[in-house]
């Protein structure tokens, strides 16, 4: 049998997908209420009143909640989930807004109603009286502190944290050379195409709640709402249907919505349901990006590093319940794959009255490749290298695996690069890219008028952190194998992917696995899934699981066949002794074997009566042993694994109109061994996309007061295919983790993580023009050549 | 709100609410609406379709696209009253008779087209009646037949090559069909008994 | 019907416009009046030296006329660069005129070309002009109990090209900036007139006389009409584009629209 592991299969998720048949939140509940609410209007006010009145003879109108109805916990600030010594000042807000808002969209009132229309309806008619107060928009405003977003905030910073490994003062001060950069990165967000959603039924029968929710993390949520409405972790279910996207924003929770809907529906004895629509989305769930760096460096003649210290300023919006998360990965995932020298790096989180920031896609990482390339790039501008050059006289050698940079990660745990070759992916990346030529087409591109740009980013990218994913296998009697794990999927082809690695590992045919995620009922014990920790995680635990099945059904086999369980074998579903067919017998049957029965309900049970057979000296179940082929098994590595890689980008700038058209797009990736490759690269496309989205077009552009300008897919300027690159060439590199059974690394974020960097460097090399600023517009490139002296196109 | 059109045979039953009658992939369907009803909303939960989706409510992300009268149409921009009397095809209604997967939705599979798979009902019916405007798309058309939808995991990369794929597929199935009539017409030597 | 409405009705075409107003609850008229059964409005003809488009006539169906884009070609280049073809095979033509959007393409058309749009209501119609039919952003002068009934565009004459240029920020997206031009040439291949129609430097389209700038001659000056064009111009900034960057553009899509014109037109009179 072929071995699945690394073969670009199809996606066994698709057939149901593409007939319609998937089953999104929306698409649950039929016969729900609907829930829509009131949100501030203000990016900081106090709330003196709440009028219902107009609203009350909407018809289909069924209740209306405000802060003053929540009981018990559900009126306690919503979890600070991940607290850190240094979040001096975490706050979070609640899940109805309670006397202050802080952020236009902030939740105020909620509205159940018979259908979604009437519910806005009547939400439109609810007057809020509002005292408007200073708002507080933008890291340059948070850190003026002139306004405070929280009044026992001082100077509005949530969190301060500094790293160091070797004294970078001493080092930059006595370099041979120093530069000093200040570089920003604006905001994004992930915008997966399906918004936030819950759906909860309490059955008033058995007394449980039941949760359907557009999550990155069904347990999460179990416990965050059993908590919060005060019920046992046994009673509740959290069932994650179709995602239609996540890329971060859903890893949150509990939303405000995920504790108000359940504990409506239980009120109510009715299920509620709630679905965000594309504006609320954009104003009231989650963005990230937005970062102001100050970076000194100290280099010698060659361009070696010696000393880099970085100062940044993180914007985490109005409140902050994921914690410092973001700005720890860029403080730590900076450094990518070179060895700074001396390194100091100090942060501040700072409230903003805008929405919250949570982890999207590369989550912090995008920042800080972007100030760590722009570094090297100003380095070999400044000694007249090539850019190459300086970043292969930086680099991590692969002898010198593990690398320990001296810092501690997000996870906690030391930052320890677990394996990597960089010389290697930029070898490849140069090939690729052209890049030893590029000199020559942009002379032939100039003669016709043409303006070309080259530029190249590194990265090494933390994945798969702890603390643990776990599975389940179990063989049914008819042969099927069902797995189950309990991180959530929005897309990555889980399905597919784990049911490759239970093909391998347990010796059957593909067609006979079924794979659930995300689901408590299922699988009960899980993290969720963020950090590209899925395939690394839960892949690791389904593999051991398999293996424990697997052992399990040679051991039940080998008494039947009266054989060594070393000279069994399994494969395409078959139990058999090495290379005799004849022997066999179908893994079914030996779950059939393995399961001493009383009643003999169809023929296979028949078979296994414990009338059956077997020895009558021994009980039908041995001590230690339990019936069913099964295995499960969690999967807990030391650290994180090191996935690397590198892009390069031409692009071509309109001298006279400033607009940026994208030549052609280069990616050498490293995520060690690949099960399917034809999934990662898939990953990389839409993180490749992302990356352009996030470099050219797409910015969270909020005013002075705090309204967000822009917070509609017209105005929003997500990449149609017509932005994207018309193809994106990928060459693959495999340096097997040494950390997890299977040799993986991550590759969920990894597109995304270079694309600032790598716009700003080739768009600086076609016009001659520091870029220090990312997004740029064509507006914003006409408007940097207008302020450049000597212009040679304006 | 009401709306009013008296021509088309719409009677308004009760105040605010129209009974209407589409037929949806295929199957004639009486629905009663109020008049601000969106087609989308009447789909997916009047009619329970819900392959259908609805990424922004304002035209820009393709997600809701069916075929009204073999047009591709945003159904969030459409009143479901205005649909009145309309042949629409959903994602649901694209499958070959028997039950196989058309030619675009097999090539959505063969070339790892969708991820998250939720603007994907929105990129089929595209994309189905923009080949059934252009059969044979340069690279460059197949980028223009998907110009208007938005998608967030793919990168569209491989809704490209789906889109050819796709092409290519249907000419395959036309080249059959045509062999499969010649042979039935008894034309070819090899028909004979 | 609409008589009876009042100020508080509006009219359902396409819907490309209104709908997205109604479903983020930015607009909340008390009536929908849908027109979309007119049908004998769906109609696009050539006659008497006028494109007529009907009410109910689809940009796609407009777009795909051969007679209209061999008696307009402007027409047909506009509506390429309107939106997406999803969009284009349900909005009406009329319907983005009367929706008086100062970034649409379709209303720079009507500007520059000098149309007319008919208007009807229950007591009678009446034809108004383009210079007049534009009364600010999003503002035309279509009554409450008023429906457009048809736009008239003239044809193009012998010896003239048009061509359109824009910069938008995403392919389909609003124009940050974009030319309609249009030139007639002498008898001796020189320019004999010369008009130009931007999108989304002023509250409604905006025409500028070219003619001068260009000068005579063979040998059109295109940068002196552009530069001529900046002048003219006064955009505003937004969060897509700054003021001075959507001058610039009005000045180098000036010179490219003409130039494409004027090829156009030499490849006319050529032929």
């Amino acid at each position: 049998m072929t071995a699945m592991f690394g073969e670009p299969i199809a996606r066994l998720e698709d057939d149901r997908l593409l007939r319609g048949n998937g089953a999104y939140l929306d698409d649950l509940g039929h016969d729900a209420l609907a829930a829509a609410f009131v949100r501030s209007p203000h990016a900081h006010a106090r709330v003196l009143g709440v009028d219902v009145a107009d609203a009350l003879d909407v018809d289909g109108l069924v209740a209306i909640y405000t802060y003053e109805d929540l009981p018990g916990r559900i009126a306690e600030p919503l979890p600070l989930l991940i607290p850190h010594p240094a979040l001096t000042h975490g706050r979070t807000g609640y899940p109805l807004a309670s006397d202050e808002v802080n952020y236009v969209g902030e939740p105020v009132v909620m509205v159940i109603a018979r259908d979604r229309y009437l519910a806005e309806d009547a939400a439109e008619r609810i007057m809020v009286d509002y005292e408007p107060l200073p708002a507080v928009v933008g890291v340059d405003a948070a850190l003026a502190a002139e306004h405070l977003v929280h009044p026992d905030v001082p100077g509005n910073v949530a969190g301060h944290l500094v790293q160091s490994n070797g004294d970078a003062a001493a080092a930059i001060a006595a370099a041979p050379r120093t530069l000093e950069l200040h570089l920003y990165i604006e905001r994004s967000a992930s915008t997966p195409l399906e918004g936030r959603g819950v759906l909860a039924r309490w059955d008033t029968e058995s007394r449980r709640l039941r949760i359907w929710t557009s999550t990155q993390t069904s347990t999460g949520v179990r416990a965050a709402v059993a908590a919060k409405l005060e019920l046992d972790l046994a009673d509740v279910d959290v069932i994650t249907p179709d995602v239609g996207g996540g890329f971060g924003v859903k890893i949150v929770h509990p939303w405000p919505e995920e504790v108000l809907v359940p504990w409506a529906a239980r009120l109510l004895r009715q299920p509620v349901k709630f679905t965000e629509d594309r504006i609320e989305h954009f104003v009231a769930s989650a963005h990230e990006r937005g970062q102001r760096h100050q970076v000194r460096v100290g280099f010698d003649d060659d361009g070696r590093l010696l000393g880099l210290d970085v100062r940044f300023w993180h914007d985490n919006g109005a409140y902050i319940p994921y914690g410092l998360i973001v700005p720890i990965i860029t403080s730590t995932q900076l450094l990518g794959p070179y060895k700074p020298g001396a390194y100091r790096v100090e942060f501040s989180s700072l409230y903003t009255n805008t929405v919250i920031v949570t982890p999207y896609r590369g989550a912090g990482r995008p920042q800080g490749v972007f100030v760590m390339e722009r570094t090297m790039d100003a380095i070999a501008a400044a000694l007249g290298l090539d850019r190459t050059v300086v970043r292969e006289r930086n680099f991590i050698q692969p002898d010198e695996m593990p690398y320990d940079q001296g810092l501690i990660f997000q996870d906690g745990r030391p930052l320890i690069y677990d394996s990597g070759d960089y010389p290697a992916v930029l070898a490849r990346l140069k090939a690729l890219a052209g890049w030893d030529g590029f000199e020559a087409e942009r002379a032939a591109a100039a003669e016709q008028g043409r303006r070309l740009g080259i530029g190249l980013a590194c990265y090494v990218e933390g994945t798969g952190v702890g603390p643990y994913e776990g599975a389940h296998v179990v063989v049914e009697t008819s042969g099927k194998v069902k797995v189950a794990t309990g991180l959530t999927t929005q897309g990555q082809g889980h399905q597919t992917v784990f049911a490759q690695i239970v093909a391998d590992e347990l010796g059957v045919p593909i067609g006979d696995i079924e794979v659930v995620t995300g689901d408590t009922r299922a699988f009960g014990y899980a993290v969720g899934t963020f950090a590209s920790r899925a395939a690394v995680m839960s892949g690791s635990a389904v593999a051991l699981a398999a293996r424990a099945a697997r052992a399990k059904a040679i051991r039940v086999a080998a008494a039947a066949l009266e054989a060594s369980p070393d000279d069994l074998e399994i494969t395409g579903g078959i139990v058999q002794i090495k290379g005799d067919p004849e022997s066999g017998i179908a893994i079914g049957t030996v779950a059939v074997l393995s399961n001493p029965l009383r009643y003999a309900f169809d023929e296979a049970a028949q078979a296994a009566t414990q009338f059956a057979g077997g020895d009558i000296g021994k009980p039908p179940v041995a001590d230690g042993d339990e019936p069913g082929i099964e295995g499960r098994e969690y999967f807990s590595p030391l650290r994180s694994t090191f996935a690397s890689g590198m892009h390069a980008v031409v692009v071509e700038t309109d001298p006279l109109t400033a607009e940026i058209r994208i030549v052609r797009y280069c990616v050498v990736h490293d995520c060690g061994r690949l099960i399917n490759p034809r999934i990662v690269e898939g990953q990389i496309h839409g993180g490749v996309a992302q990356g352009v989205g996030g470099a050219l077009y797409e910015r969270m552009a909020y005013d002075e007061t705090g309204q967000l300008q822009n917070a509609s897919f017209m105005d929003f300027l997500m990449p149609y295919v017509s932005e994207v690159p018309a193809g994106i060439e990928i060459d693959h590199l495999e340096t097997p983790s040494p950390l997890n059974p299977l040799g993986i690394k991550g590759a969920g974020e990894a597109g995304v993580i270079p694309g600032a960097a790598v716009f700003a460097a080739a768009i600086e090399d076609a016009e001659g023009i520091a870029i220090t600023s990312m997004p740029i517009s064509p507006s914003d490139l006409f408007e940097l050549r207008l302020s450049r002296r000597g212009d040679r196109a304006v | 709100m009401a709306s009013a059109s008296e021509q088309g045979g719409i009677t308004q039953s009760s105040p605010g609410l129209f009974d209407i009658s589409l037929i949806v992939n295929g199957a004639p369907q009486a629905v009663r609406v109020p008049a601000r009803r969106l087609l989308s909303d009447c789909l997916r939960h009047d009619l329970r379709l819900t392959g259908t989706h609805v990424g922004c409510e304002h035209g820009v992300c393709g997600a809701c696209t069916v075929l009204v009268d073999g047009v591709s149409v945003r159904s969030c921009l459409m009143l479901a009253v205005t649909a009145d009397g309309a042949r629409i095809t959903t994602v649901e209604g694209l499958t070959e008779p028997d039950g196989t997967l058309s030619a675009v939705q097999q090539a959505f599979a063969d070339c790892h087209g969708l991820q998250c798979g939720f603007c994907t009902p929105g990129f089929l019916t595209t994309i189905t009646a923009g080949l059934a405007e252009n059969p044979d798309p340069s690279p460059d058309q197949a980028r223009e037949i998907i110009g208007g939808n938005l998608c967030r995991c793919t990168g569209y990369q491989n809704i490209v090559q789906a889109v050819l794929r796709a092409a290519e597929l249907r000419r395959e199935a036309g080249l059959k069909r045509e062999a499969g009539l010649t042979r039935e017409a008894g034309l070819t030597p090899e028909a004979g008994p | 019907m609409l008589a009876s409405t009042g100020p508080d009705g509006k009219v359902l075409a396409g819907g490309q416009s209104l709908v997205p107003l109604l479903n983020m609850r930015l607009a909340t008229p008390e009536h929908i009046v849908d027109i979309n059964r007119l049908t004998e409005l769906a109609y696009v003809s050539v006659a008497d030296g006028q494109v007529m488009i009907g009410a109910l006539a689809r940009h796609a169906q407009v777009l795909a006329d051969p007679v209209v884009a061999a008696a307009q070609p402007l027409i047909a280049q506009a509506l390429r660069l309107v939106a997406h073809p999803v969009i284009r095979n349900r909005g009406t033509t009329v319907g983005s005129i009367v929706h008086a959007d100062p970034s649409g393409e379709m209303t720079a058309v009507l500007a520059l070309l000098g149309g007319t749009v008919l208007l009807a209501s229950t007591g009678g119609e009446r034809s108004v002009s383009a210079e007049d039919f534009f009364l600010g952003p999003l503002e035309s002068d279509v009554r409450p109990d008023e429906l457009a009934t048809q736009v008239s565009l003239p044809v193009l004459g012998a010896r003239a090209g048009c061509a359109f240029a824009e910069v938008s920020r995403r392919n389909g997206d609003y124009a940050v900036c974009g030319v309609a031009a249009m030139v007639e040439l002498d008898g001796g291949g020189g320019i004999s007139r010369a008009r130009a129609a931007y999108l989304s430097v002023a509250g409604t389209p905006l025409i500028a006389d070219l003619t001068e700038a260009c000068g005579a001659g063979a040998g059109a000056d295109l940068a002196a009409a552009g530069r001529l064009a900046m002048a003219r111009v006064s955009p505003g900034s937004d969060i897509h584009a700054t003021a001075a960057y959507r001058r610039h553009l009005a000045g180098v899509l000036t010179e490219r629209a003409l130039a494409g014109a004027l090829a156009h037109a030499k490849g006319r009179s050529d032929g």
